[in-house]
């Protein structure tokens, strides 16, 4: 299990950076964001219009209706309280005397038609309720109305007006009826018959005014029409509506009638009068024009949206494409950089090596060289024992070659991650084979200043010789001849082992030293390309451990590479 | 003539042995030292005519060597011994007062007629020691 997650562990970084599936989580986290912080506003933007234009059309609609009522409401008042004050002024400037002529009440009745309209007939009824005297198409003298409910309430109120009914022709009138103070005189009343067709008139006129749908009417207490309607038929019929609470300013309500219709309706008594006009229209056909409207804004809203999750997905999964292609880009660039690094460490250590091979080959040359001489300008053959120690001499120097071109081949052949046991300490003899020569001709001492036998440590052999090649050869880069360089190994804990590398050069000032890990960051002018420490620093990433700096100018610097020692081999 | 004076300084002691036996079987009279210090040791107490030097060594390097020899006169010429690496240094001796260098692993009868040549300038402008 830990072995698979050290092997997964370097995967990580650059590689990880490039992985299909974090790019789907980009982009999906991209979209969703963008997505929301566009469309969010436009919902709660089309929510607030959506209520503001309910409400502006609810009143565009209602507010006539109720005007209409309003002025319905006055006129049929006003002609009502018209006929009331005639009737209210003949009775009190007549004498009981003069009603009770028959003559006079005719003319009466006549002045009355020509100046008001709608009168039908005239009656005075005395306290006992008999019609003493009658003036209009019938032969109503001396009926009885002292059993009819609106004798009672004339006597009571003074006033009267009834509801509409269907009189002897079989046409709707009504009754109004004033009765004469009883404190000034003998109590009798007087009754006029109004034929409705004036108020009718008044009616259909609004019924005009709220066109197509709309309809008006007239009902009494009991919901029965007193005008006819064109939604429920003809006078005397009922209005199938359930009762509306009295009301004598026009009021609005929305409600269902008995045949389960949506209705808007505008309403208010008339006053005096058991009347309750009511206008009243279909809420659908008031909400056509909100649905078309409401069906343009939700319209609106849905292509506005489809749109922006067009654009919102088309756009991120084009940035985050770039964005991959960069990183694919980089990483290409970045293994490259790797590659060329590890290319320019190879040819540095090829000169060495090229150098160092220079001398044993030169003493097989001359040992060679020397063999012949000796057997072809001497007159007889050396000794043996001459011979055969050449040829050693011969061998040796040709083993040293092959020892060279061995280390550099175990150097160059790492390329690719692999995980071995490794001895720290002969690792790092190793790499310092290759620069012992530069050592003693400039003379530098390095000290191995560990005790006891360092951990074998489960890394990769090829990267952690690049890593102490680049920091040694640093190392010996910053110190003058004679200088002094310490290797220390250290085990930190249960899993870790610190080597540390410290030289007594030049030291870096302390601006510098946060950025000797970034690339192209050099203090070698115009020698150095500047990726060594930063590909250092990537490769000991890259083997899970940590890499760290200090230093001091004049005094030296000290590098320490801390490494996971991995599965421990037995 | 007297044969040629020849100090041969290398820090291969291998070499510098080699050296030593095939300029001897060539009719050169020659030593070998293995460091810069014994080699300014030698000049101090024998006259030599040439000497044969190796550029990079451990201790006293072979440009320090050359600028100490050339500090005194009569001094006897000098032929640089390099690898590939260390040319440049070569050149520096050269501009040092070198006579010649050349390439490791060298070949013998270039190194014998290099050698002729620097003699032959020694006896030039050293008549006393031909």
């Amino acid at each position: 299990m830990q072995e698979l997650e050290e092997t997964t562990g370097p995967a990580q970084g650059i590689d990880a950076l490039v992985s299909q599936r974090r790019y789907r989580r980009i982009l999906i986290s991209a979209v969703v964001s963008v997505s929301v912080v566009a469309i969010l506003p436009l919902l709660i933007m089309t929510g607030i219009n959506y209520y503001q234009y309910q409400q502006a059309f609810d009143t565009e609609r209602t507010r006539p209706m109720v005007r209409f009522t309003v002025n319905g409401k006055q006129s049929l008042e006003s002609f009502l309280s018209e006929r009331l004050s005639a009737l209210a002024m003949v009775i009190r400037e007549s004498s009981f005397r003069e009603l009770r002529d028959a003559g006079k009440l005719n003319r009466l009745l006549v002045n009355m038609k020509q100046s008001f309209g709608g009168f039908v007939d005239l009656g005075v009824i005395d306290e006992r309720g008999i019609q003493i005297s009658y003036a209009g198409p019938y032969e109503l003298e001396g009926k009885s109305y002292m059993e009819h409910a609106w004798f009672h309430d004339v006597s009571v109120r003074g006033v009267h007006i009834s509801d509409v009914f269907l009189g002897h022709r079989n046409l709707p009138h009504f009754v109004l009826a004033v009765q004469k103070d009883p404190a000034v005189g003998q109590e009798y009343v007087l009754r006029a018959t109004i034929d409705t067709d004036v108020i009718n008139r008044q009616v259909r006129s609004l019924v005009t005014a709220i066109q197509p749908s709309g309809d008006a009417f007239i009902i009494n207490d009991e919901g029965v029409l007193q005008t006819p309607s064109r939604r429920y038929g003809s006078v005397m019929e009922r209005a199938p509506l359930p009762a509306l609470p009295y009301s004598t300013h026009a009021s609005l309500t929305e409600l269902e009638d008995e045949n389960g219709d949506p209705l808007i309706v505008s309403y208010t008594q008339i006053e005096r009068s058991p009347f309750t006009l009511v206008l009243l229209r279909p809420r659908g056909s008031m909400q056509a024009g909100w649905i078309s409207l409401r069906r343009e804004l939700l319209g609106f809203l849905a292509i506005s949206i489809v749109l922006i999750l067009a654009v919102v997905f088309g756009g991120s999964t084009y940035m985050v494409n770039r964005a991959r292609e960069e990183d694919l880009k980089r990483r290409a660039l970045y293994h490259k950089m790797e590659y060329t690094n590890k290319l320019a460490a190879i040819g540095r250590l090829g000169a060495g090596v090229a150098h160092e091979i220079n001398n044993p080959l030169s003493i097989i040359t001359e040992k060679g060289g020397l063999l012949k001489d000796l057997l072809t300008m001497s007159e007889e053959l050396p000794p043996r024992e001459r011979l055969v120690a050449l040829v050693e001499s011969v061998l040796k120097a040709a083993d040293r070659c092959g020892g060279i071109t061995h280390r550099l081949l175990g150097f160059a052949k790492h390329m690719d991650v692999e995980r071995e046991p490794i001895n720290l300490d002969v690792l790092l003899h190793e790499v310092l084979g290759f620069l012992e020569k530069e050592a003693s001709y400039r003379n530098l001492r390095i000290d191995f200043t560990y005790q006891e036998e360092p951990p074998k440590i489960v890394s990769d052999r090829g990267q952690l010789q690049q890593i102490f090649l680049n920091i040694i050869n640093n190392a010996f880069a910053a110190v003058e001849e004679g200088g002094h360089i310490e290797i220390g190994i250290e085990r930190v804990g249960a899993d870790a082992v610190t080597v540390t590398i410290a030289d007594d050069g030049v030291g870096i000032p302390a601006d510098q030293l946060t950025h000797i890990f970034d690339p192209f960051f050099t203090t070698k002018k115009g020698a150095g390309t500047g990726l060594g420490l930063s590909i250092t620093y990537g490769i000991v990433q890259k083997l899970g451990g940590q890499i760290a700096v200090k230093s001091q100018v004049g005094e030296g610097t000290c590098f320490t590479v801390t490494l996971p020692i991995g599965q421990e081999l037995g | 003539m007297d044969a040629l004076r020849i100090l041969i300084v290398d820090d291969e002691e291998e070499l510098v042995s080699a050296l030593e036996e095939r300029l001897f079987l060539r009719g050169f009279q020659a030593k070998g030292v293995t460091t810069g210090e014994e080699a300014l040791a030698h000049i101090a107490n024998q006259p030599c005519d040439v000497v044969l030097l190796d550029v990079k060594m451990p201790g006293l390097s072979g440009l320090e060597v050359i600028k100490r020899i050339k500090e005194k006169t009569p001094s006897p010429q000098v032929i640089l011994l390099t690898g590939h690496s260390s040319v440049q240094d070569a050149e520096r001796g050269m501009g040092l007062g070198a006579f010649d260098y050349l390439m490791k692993p060298v070949k013998i009868d270039e190194l014998i007629r290099v050698l002729r040549s620097a003699g032959a300038r020694n006896g030039t402008g050293d008549t006393g020691k031909s």
